[in-house]
């Protein structure tokens, strides 16, 4: 298993009045080479569950572990060398760097990963070749379309091989046409390099395309489509 | 490594809000260009003043009879006296220094006293044989008088003891002199006589010797276009003159190893009771070296109280700098939390924003170190004396400017680090 949730509760302003419970203790596991989607409506708790398999949040309370890493326990630092190794981002609104070109975007997670500038570079072309980007690498964010911004996006994801790639939303900003070609990419990315793709929706449609469907409502998960 | 990553993205970000930087940049500017100029007028005036006073004898007391003044009685304790109030009445010679109290002196202290040194001033008149003319100051001078104002005699001889003793008509002049008189001819000057009006009386004096100055004063006076120096035997310059053995002001020279600074204020406590009686006068003793530091000290007050100010000027540039980084982590959350996201450490948000918020402290730095070089170079030449930029001053200053940078970046760079990313990655 990639990724093992086990009784994860999420509380928010923890013993205060207003205390607020999200998630209700979901347990969740996705194999390796596994394509899932997590779907629910908003304020199903989508979001913070995403967080948390993101490790960018810590649960309140239970397990996770990322490629067998018990990330519940990690310290802050710890959590930024886990996110920026083992889980590639693929933001609704890209989330590029403005006034850096697409290539130097690409290159980010691995200056912080501490890797060469040569071989940064070098690894940052073949990802944009990999997403058919490589005519606009010295491009700026504000320069490229939506589409073109999230492929550079995707690159992005892939700078550290990842464990998992974590989309949220991917096509969420987009057209229907560019949309299909970002998801084109997913597949792609799953059949030919094995990558494990954890992708948030709320669209029915896009979730159907992937191997199994998870939803979730109200902070609980309510059925899974598929093998557990 | 990460470092230069961190001044690659400071100067794009920079270079985004040129307008912005430069008026964040401002405050350093001034406060910097500010500090540097102080510093190199206040250097180039130190050097030059004391290189001057040290020229002319760094080990020489200056004893002189100045007007008694009750309110400058607290000046009096460092011999400095400001200005000329009303005068009484004028000095008379029963006012002056005696010879005898010049004797009692030496015999005194001996010897931690090398020479002493007076000079009485006969008078000026003009020299004219028909063809040529040259004015001259006619100075009667003792023996030890050339031991602080050396001089080098480049044609016959120096006045001999008995010409002193007995104050016969014999005189050294200087190489101007002789240039104006005998068309540069030294040797061919010796022997000769110069006859002039003193005072409504015919005076003769006969040429044993040229000099040339090596004392800086004396120099001066001649690139000044002014009266040359005719030196005589003083009691010789006394007959000319009209006048008693008495002076304004003598000259001490103090034994090489003595404490020239001391030895002023006990010359001025050896004076004291002569002019206790005296309602009017008394008697001052500097010492250049005490004046040196006299000087010091007040430059280095004004240096003290302008990088006060300055100092007010780069807090509040601080400042600028500060709420202008705050602006700019506010405006960049996104781009914060995008990075935290990516793998990036609180510790390399931190340091991304200190190096920028270093890079304009820094920049502004450089800039007012130049400005500032320039404005000293020509504050220095419009007093006088070669610039000279303070080298410790520059140091100091970009120092100064790079801790500017880390004291007012550390607050919104660690706002920016201490962001919570969920947070950041949402802020529209």
């Amino acid at each position: 298993m990639i990724i093992e949730l086990k009784d994860i509760v999420k509380k928010f302003y923890v013993g205060r009045p207003n205390e607020l419970e999200i998630l209700h203790g979901i347990n969740m596991n996705v194999r390796e080479g596994e394509f899932v989607s997590v779907v629910g409506p908003s304020g199903s708790g989508k979001s913070t569950l995403m967080n948390i398999i993101g490790a960018l949040d810590r649960p309140t309370s239970g397990e996770y572990y990322l490629d067998g890493i018990d990330v519940q326990s990690a310290p802050d630092d710890y959590l930024s060398d886990i996110r920026n190794r083992k889980i590639g981002f693929v933001f609704q609104t890209y989330n590029l760097i403005a006034k850096t070109s697409a290539l130097k975007n690409v290159e980010l997670p691995m200056l912080y990963a501490g890797m060469p500038a040569g071989r940064r570079k070098e690894r940052a072309m073949e990802l944009m070749e990999l997403v058919e980007m490589a005519d606009r690498a010295g491009h700026l964010p504000e320069e490229l379309s939506g589409g073109q911004k999230q492929r550079v996006a995707i690159a992005r994801a892939m700078a550290n091989d990842p464990a998992i790639i974590l989309a949220d939303e991917p096509t969420g900003a987009l057209d229907t046409k560019t949309g299909r070609l970002v998801m084109d990419i997913f597949h792609r990315l799953n059949k030919d390099q094995k990558k494990t793709i954890v992708l948030i929706t709320h669209s029915p449609e896009l979730a159907s395309e992937t191997d199994r469907i998870i939803n979730i409502r109200d902070g609980n998960i309510i059925e899974h489509d598929g093998v557990v | 490594m990460l470092i230069w990553e961190n001044v690659r993205l400071a100067l794009t970000s920079l270079k985004a809000n040129k307008m912005r930087a430069l008026l964040t940049m401002l405050g350093i500017i001034i406060g910097i260009a500010s500090v540097i100029g102080i510093f190199t007028v206040g250097n180039s005036l130190t050097i030059s003043v004391s290189e001057n006073l040290q020229s002319v004898g760094a080990s020489d007391v200056y004893v002189q009879v100045v007007e008694r003044d009750d309110e400058d009685e607290e000046a009096s304790k460092d011999g400095l006296v400001f200005g000329t109030l009303s005068t009484d009445r004028d000095m008379e010679d029963s006012d002056k220094i005696t010879e005898e109290m010049i004797d009692d002196l030496c015999e005194a202290f001996g010897d931690q006293i090398r020479a002493i040194s007076v000079h009485v001033n006969a008078g000026s008149a003009t020299v004219e044989d028909g063809k040529n003319s040259s004015k001259i100051n006619i100075y009667g001078v003792p023996v030890g008088y050339f031991i602080p104002n050396s001089i080098e005699i480049t044609a016959g001889n120096m006045m001999k003891a008995g010409d002193f003793e007995n104050g016969r008509y014999v005189c050294l002049v200087s190489e101007d002199f002789v240039d104006d008189m005998y068309d540069g001819d030294y040797d061919g000057a010796i022997g000769k006589e110069i006859s002039t009006i003193v005072e409504d009386q015919m005076v003769t004096l006969t040429i044993v010797g040229v000099y040339t100055a090596k004392s800086q004063q004396s120099e001066m006076m001649s690139q000044f276009g002014l009266a040359s120096t005719v030196f005589v035997p003083i009691r010789c310059g006394i007959k000319i003159g009209r006048m008693e053995m008495a002076f304004e002001a003598i000259e001490v020279v103090i034994a090489v190893g003595e404490d020239t600074t001391k030895l002023a204020n006990e010359i001025a406590d050896f004076f004291e009771p002569y002019y206790r009686s005296n309602p009017d006068f008394r008697v001052t003793a500097i010492s250049f070296t005490g004046l040196v530091g006299m000087l010091d000290e007040l430059l280095s007050t004004i240096t003290t109280a302008i990088s006060i100010i300055a100092g007010i000027a780069l807090l509040v540039g601080g400042i600028g700098v500060m709420n202008i980084m705050l602006v700019s982590v506010t405006e960049r959350t996104r781009e914060i939390g995008t990075r935290k996201a990516l793998g990036a450490r609180n510790s390399s948000i931190r340091a991304q924003f200190l190096v920028e918020a270093v890079i304009i402290c820094l920049i502004g730095g450089i800039i007012g170190l130049v400005m500032g070089m320039v404005l000293g170079n020509i504050a220095s030449n419009m007093l006088g004396y070669p610039a000279r930029p303070s080298i410790s001053g520059i140091v100091i200053s970009l120092g100064f400017s790079i801790s500017i940078g880390l004291i007012f970046g550390y607050f919104p760079a660690n706002k920016a680090a201490k962001m919570n990313p969920i947070d950041a990655l949402r802020y529209e």
